[in-house]
């Protein structure tokens, strides 16, 4: 057992649960015969070994943050939002409908109006959910998973039945919207090597400081908190635990919306059919959870999240190790990272528990009587 | 077969979490056959002694003996093998299934593996019979009375062997007369040879049952003595340590204009059944009301109503000449109501949050603790470090987890949260539940305070001690109805009683004489 503080023990557990998630992976390829340090060696070299490489793990992080951020807001009041990936698809067609809508506006009319109109779509998918659940009762978790299909298959008839032709290039995707809505900036992805990193990471860093004071700083993240830790003191206290829900499930759907419109307007430049749901959904689930709900960890584990993801490209290609292998890493530092608690189980936290057992004799004393111990 | 004088004998018992002791060379003997009481305040280390004597914990220091001969007791089911048994608190019945089966949990008789049900059901009968305990073996747990529920936690004790028992506050959840029995019970227990440690912070029980009392005080053991010398005012001296006062000496009430007029109301519960079945009452400014009852003749329901936090379904509620029948929980509020939860962990606080922020929890929306929906944390500290102070909450720094704070800090921080806001109608519900003397005094105070400043006060208890001492008038509530309305100065305990069991006031004042 090592005695550490506090803090140490928080910054420590983490990178301990990706050390263990990193050995794993490397198990799993010596036992399939792949060299663990030529993979990983390639893995890092394609993430972070150029400029461009650089560019688009942190293009690749982008989207990420903003729905691992719409996540967290829903999962602090205690719903379940798994339908982020039907919420950011909805922003990412509605608006590069805009973009392509009023191809000719000009620039600070239309990106700004086809961003908002995006995140406008995802807020209205991530209402029903919340709308349902506060009104009726019904379980988040089946909604919104159902929700991804419904909007999947609505963007692919949206898409081939509901667009002016003149809006497609081929059945299967638009036309390229015009660089009046592209969040591209030339100097930047010169910057870094000509990678498609685009001025979406700016909107999701202040994103993320918007986040942290809407959450620790106003009377509507004081709501959502309390509403989620204890929805029984939160009605007492006057609060509506209706409208918070709604609230928080309709942020969660503008943020993850907003993820949907910079892999819209950022990276593709257009829409196309896509054949399942978006995976920056669920992928964002897995940073928020890495990251802790807290905004400085959501954008570390957004990163690291876009190193495996882009460097396992490189992994591909530097090492022949398929990308089976890749997502076999990831899963397995994630497990870890999920499981951080066993890990903290290895520090015996001095501070900590001197302070516990100063402070609440109560607690420890009554502890057994409801049967936990046993 | 016993070779010591005492059944049980605990010696320098001490147990440290970390750093604190809950308890500190503690010494308990008990003798074979004896009510033996265990007093000591919320806290004191009563629970730590008893969960080491029955295995849950194990002690840092200290060496239990049974009949004179040392023994480890490393589990509950090695305390079950060495005849050790709890009556907890909490019962730890499964309610869907039957006396029986509750009791043969765990431990089934079977045949080839086909549980025999009969037998069970045969012997536990018999120890049922044996003891007077009157349990039916076949009902089902949820169909039966909260007392009967507890005696056949009894039986399953008895059912294991058990000689020695231990009961943990076993009259918080019962009527009067269920305590007679209980008390009934234990002494033919004791009759029959067998041992009975009784937790309580409750003096008139341990003056009616034990024979001997040890009492604990900050996890050490201060005194053993036989209850028949000892008065309960020096009991109560060496719980708390100083001299307590059981009344608190009031005023005549300076009754005002009304506050509160609640005119037919009806409430469902939450499976849709009437639960309030129409009931009338008014509260006035500077008295108390106390409404008696047991637990579940919808108390829970009427305030719920009251407060806006359930819906209201015939009938109305006006508070300062305002119909505020169901108007939303924060309009309510704002027309001048503060309101102490009945359930403070679920309704009153959110524990994982700070105690700052919980002593904002009413208020958190207005100036000075926020502006335009922006908090001001510095403002929102200041306020609990007042409140804190004037309060006398007991708590290390105000950014402490409400969860980490002993259940009296916790209640005292609802008290401070919802007085401070100088509300004209203070509801408040089971104030002082599982408090101990020194917080149910100052809580008393609080509400006795109140009221002299011309507050109307509801107050709803399932104690009848708080409600004759504080009450200014008494109503009954009995399956949802008002039983009888009486006045704490010409009533007794009896009738009181009998009114909660439900009969009529007529024939409630006829039985007492």
């Amino acid at each position: 057992m090592l005695k550490v503080s506090q803090p140490v023990k928080r910054i420590l557990v983490p990178l301990i649960s990706i050390f263990l998630g990193f050995l794993v992976g490397a198990i799993v390829m010596l036992i399939f015969s792949y060299s663990p340090i030529q993979a990983y060696a390639s893995m890092f070299q394609g993430a972070l070994g150029s400029m461009s490489g650089i560019g688009e793990t942190l293009r690749q992080a982008t989207p990420l943050i903003f729905t691992a951020l719409g996540f967290s807001v829903a999962y602090s009041a205690g719903f379940f939002n798994i339908g982020m990936s039907g919420q950011a698809l909805a922003g990412w067609v509605a608006s590069i409908w805009v973009a392509l809508a009023f191809p000719s506006l000009p620039t600070y009319v239309l990106l700004p109006l086809a961003i908002i109109v995006g995140a406008l779509a995802g807020g209205f998918v991530g209402a029903i959910p919340g709308v349902l659940r506060a009104f009726f009762g019904t379980s988040e978790v089946i909604v919104t998973i159902m929700l991804n299909y419904v909007v999947l298959y609505t963007s692919t008839y949206l898409l081939q039945n509901v667009m002016p032709k003149s809006f497609r290039s081929s059945t299967d995707s638009t036309q390229t919207i015009t660089s009046h809505a592209s969040l591209r900036m030339g100097w930047l992805q010169n910057a870094f090597g000509g990678s498609r990193i685009n001025a979406g990471l700016f909107l999701a860093l202040i994103a993320i400081i918007i986040f942290w004071i809407m959450m620790k700083k106003t009377t509507l993240g004081f709501e959502i908190r309390s509403v989620g830790m204890n929805p029984f003191a939160s009605e007492y206290a006057g609060m509506s635990s209706k409208k918070t829900i709604i609230m928080s499930m309709v942020i969660s759907g503008v943020l993850s919306g907003l993820g949907g419109v910079v892999e819209g307007l950022g990276t593709y430049q257009n829409f196309f059919t896509q054949t399942s749901s978006l995976s920056i959904g669920f992928d964002g689930m897995s940073v928020a959870l890495l990251g802790g709900g807290s905004a400085l960890g959501i954008l570390l584990a957004s990163l690291l999240f876009s190193i495996l993801k882009i460097g396992g490209l490189g992994m591909q290609t530097g090492a022949g190790v398929p990308f089976e292998i890749v997502n076999i890493v990831i899963a397995a530092i994630i497990f870890f990272v999920a499981i951080d608690y066993v890990i903290g189980l290895l520090f015996k936290q001095k501070k900590a528990k001197d302070a516990d057992a100063g402070a609440k004799p109560e607690q420890v004393i009554h502890q057994p009587k409801g049967g936990t111990e046993v | 077969m016993t070779k010591s004088e005492y059944v049980v004998e605990m010696r320098k018992i001490t147990k440290d979490f970390g750093g604190f002791k809950a308890n500190d060379q503690v010494d308990l003997k008990v003798k074979p056959g004896e009510i033996h009481a265990l007093l000591g305040e919320n806290g004191a280390g009563k629970s730590t002694l008893m969960n080491i004597l029955s295995g849950l914990l194990e002690p840092t220091s200290g060496e239990i003996l049974l009949n004179g001969e040392p023994v480890k007791i490393d589990s509950p089911t090695a305390a079950n093998r060495l005849g050790i048994g709890m009556v907890h608190q909490h019962f730890m019945l499964v309610d869907a299934f039957t006396v029986t089966e509750n009791i043969i949990l765990g431990n089934e008789p079977s045949h080839l593996g086909v549980i025999d049900r009969k037998k069970a059901e045969k012997e536990i009968k018999e120890l049922s019979d044996k003891y007077g305990l009157a349990v039916d073996p076949t009902a089902k747990v949820r169909d039966i009375s909260v007392g009967m529920q507890q005696r056949a936690e009894i039986l399953k004790t008895l059912y294991r062997g058990a000689n020695i028992l231990i009961f943990d506050e076993p009259t918080a959840v019962l009527t009067p007369q269920e305590i007679e029995e209980l008390i009934e019970i234990m002494k033919s227990l004791v009759a029959e040879g067998k041992s009975i440690i009784l937790i309580t912070h409750k003096l008139d029980e341990i003056r009616h049952a034990a024979d001997r009392c040890t009492v604990i005080r900050r996890g050490k053991s201060i005194d053993t003595v036989e209850v028949k010398g000892t008065t309960s005012e020096e009991l109560a001296e060496m719980m708390v340590g100083h001299s307590v006062t059981f009344k608190i000496p009031k005023a005549p009430a300076q009754i005002g204009t009304p506050i509160l007029n609640v005119k037919g109301l009806k409430v469902n519960e939450s499976r849709g059944l009437p639960a309030v079945k129409g009931i009338d009452f008014t509260v006035h400014a500077g008295e108390i009301l106390g409404i008696a009852g047991i637990d579940g003749n919808g108390q829970t329901e009427l305030i719920e109503a009251l407060t806006g936090l359930r819906k209201v379904v015939g009938g109305a509620v006006v508070i300062k000449g305002k119909d505020v029948t169901n108007a939303a929980v924060r309009k309510i509020t704002e027309t001048g109501v503060a309101h102490v939860p009945e359930d403070r962990q679920k309704y009153g606080l959110v524990l994982q949050m700070s105690l700052s922020e919980n002593l904002a929890l009413q208020t958190y929306y207005q100036a000075p603790i926020s502006h335009h929906g922006i908090l001001n944390y510095h403002e929102m500290r200041q306020e609990a470090l007042r409140l804190i102070k004037e309060y006398d909450i007991r708590t290390t720094n105000e950014q402490l987890r409400a969860g980490e704070l002993s259940g009296g800090n916790q209640q005292k921080a609802i008290v401070a949260r919802e007085l401070d806001r100088n509300a004209d109608l203070v509801i408040v519900a089971q104030p002082t539940r599982g408090l101990d003397v020194g917080a149910i005094e100052y809580i008393h105070r609080q509400l006795i305070d109140q009221r002299d400043q011309g507050k109307a006060i509801l107050l709803v208890s399932f104690e009848l001690d708080e409600i004759m001492n504080l009450s200014d008038r008494i109503i009954v509530l009995h399956d949802g109805k008002i039983a009888g309305e009486v006045r704490p100065e010409t009533t007794t305990e009896q009738e009181l009683g009998l009114l909660m069991a439900g009969s009529s006031k007529q024939a409630a004042a006829q039985e007492v004489k």
